[in-house]
């Protein structure tokens, strides 16, 4: 699986979710610009988290507009699977590949912690490797975070399956205790239509190794390997 | 000719930041204080004379770039 990373001013999981890649490829990805328009084919683009462009006027927005996410977006139209974590997925969001957006949270305060996420489906090339209805630990680390879309959008992610990871408690139940953030209807990570593109909140990349306090999310770089490969 | 232009959050959108805002006032001894929306004041210098064209420039900047009409709306002013 070949895969690229974009780099904006501000990025800063960059690094954690190349190792990440590495680690279940045995390949760097490679690492690509924000001022470059084109770059080398590859079979997945990952948006990484941190704070591009100092989050000016909303986070995501200056970096959606960036030369290299004009050539993403003419990819993911062509099919290329997209996944924007964390900043990547205000990015995305901003970009228009996915719906809604994702607001301040609803208390106001940045939050660093490890969540339970209820993987939605397993029928994507993102969550191939995970049961349908499976609790996973990952760690979250965001201030906006907070999942908005209208209602008419939030009945068709429902409706057509496009949502892929809800805050839960331990045990699986979804519901407000879990809900670090505020977000509709719990939600920390969405499709687009096809399931080519994903965005998440959580970090999936800072649980891949024992020794950093868990491997739930490792399941995620292995389903798309095995998919993309 | 200068423009300003006024993003704030479309109506039934939640605003904790305002809310927060309203709490702190009705605590420093505004009681009369109720619902608080804030949002965002862009001034921007423009190079361009005709009224008609600025505005629907502007109309272009606000959808690309400015706000995001998911949650926000927008309302722009000519002056001078």
């Amino acid at each position: 699986m070949k895969s690229a990373i974009l780099v904006f001013p501000g990025s800063n999981r960059e690094g954690d979710v190349a190792q990440a890649i590495e680690l279940v490829t045995g390949r760097r990805p490679q690492m690509v610009w924000h001022g470059d328009g084109d770059f080398e084919k590859v079979d997945l683009i990952v948006v990484p988290g941190g704070f591009s462009y100092g989050d000016y006027l909303r986070c995501g927005a200056m970096a959606a507009q960036s030369p290299v996410m004009a050539e993403v977006k003419k990819r993911a139209a062509q099919g290329v699977p997209v996944l924007g974590i964390c900043n990547g997925f205000q990015i995305v969001t901003e970009a228009g590949l996915l719906p809604g957006t994702l607001m301040r949270n609803s208390h106001l305060k940045f939050v660093c912690a490890d969540v339970h996420l209820k993987v939605e489906t397993s029928q994507s090339l993102f969550t191939n490797r995970y049961q349908a209805g499976q609790v996973i630990k990952v760690p979250v680390a965001h201030a906006e975070g907070n999942y908005f879309a209208d209602a008419d959008t939030m009945k068709k992610l429902e409706d057509r399956g496009q949502i892929a990871f809800r805050y839960c408690a331990p045990d699986g139940t979804v519901d407000g205790r879990g809900n670090p953030n505020g977000s509709s209807s719990n939600i920390a990570g969405v499709f687009n239509e096809t399931k080519t593109v994903l965005g998440l909140m959580p970090h999936p990349e800072n649980a891949v190794e024992p020794m950093f306090g868990g491997t739930d999310g490792r399941g995620l770089f292995e389903g798309m390997v095995e998919a993309l490969s | 000719m200068k423009a300003r232009v006024h993003v704030t959050l479309k109506n039934g959108v939640l605003d904790p930041q305002g809310k927060a805002i309203g709490h702190s006032l009705n605590r420093l001894g505004f009681p009369e204080v109720g619902d608080v929306r804030q949002g965002k004041f862009i001034e921007l210098e423009l190079a361009e004379t005709d009224k008609a064209k600025a505005k629907a420039r502007l109309e272009d900047m606000c959808k690309k770039l400015l706000a995001n009409t998911v949650i926000e709306n927008y309302s722009i002013e000519l002056v001078g």
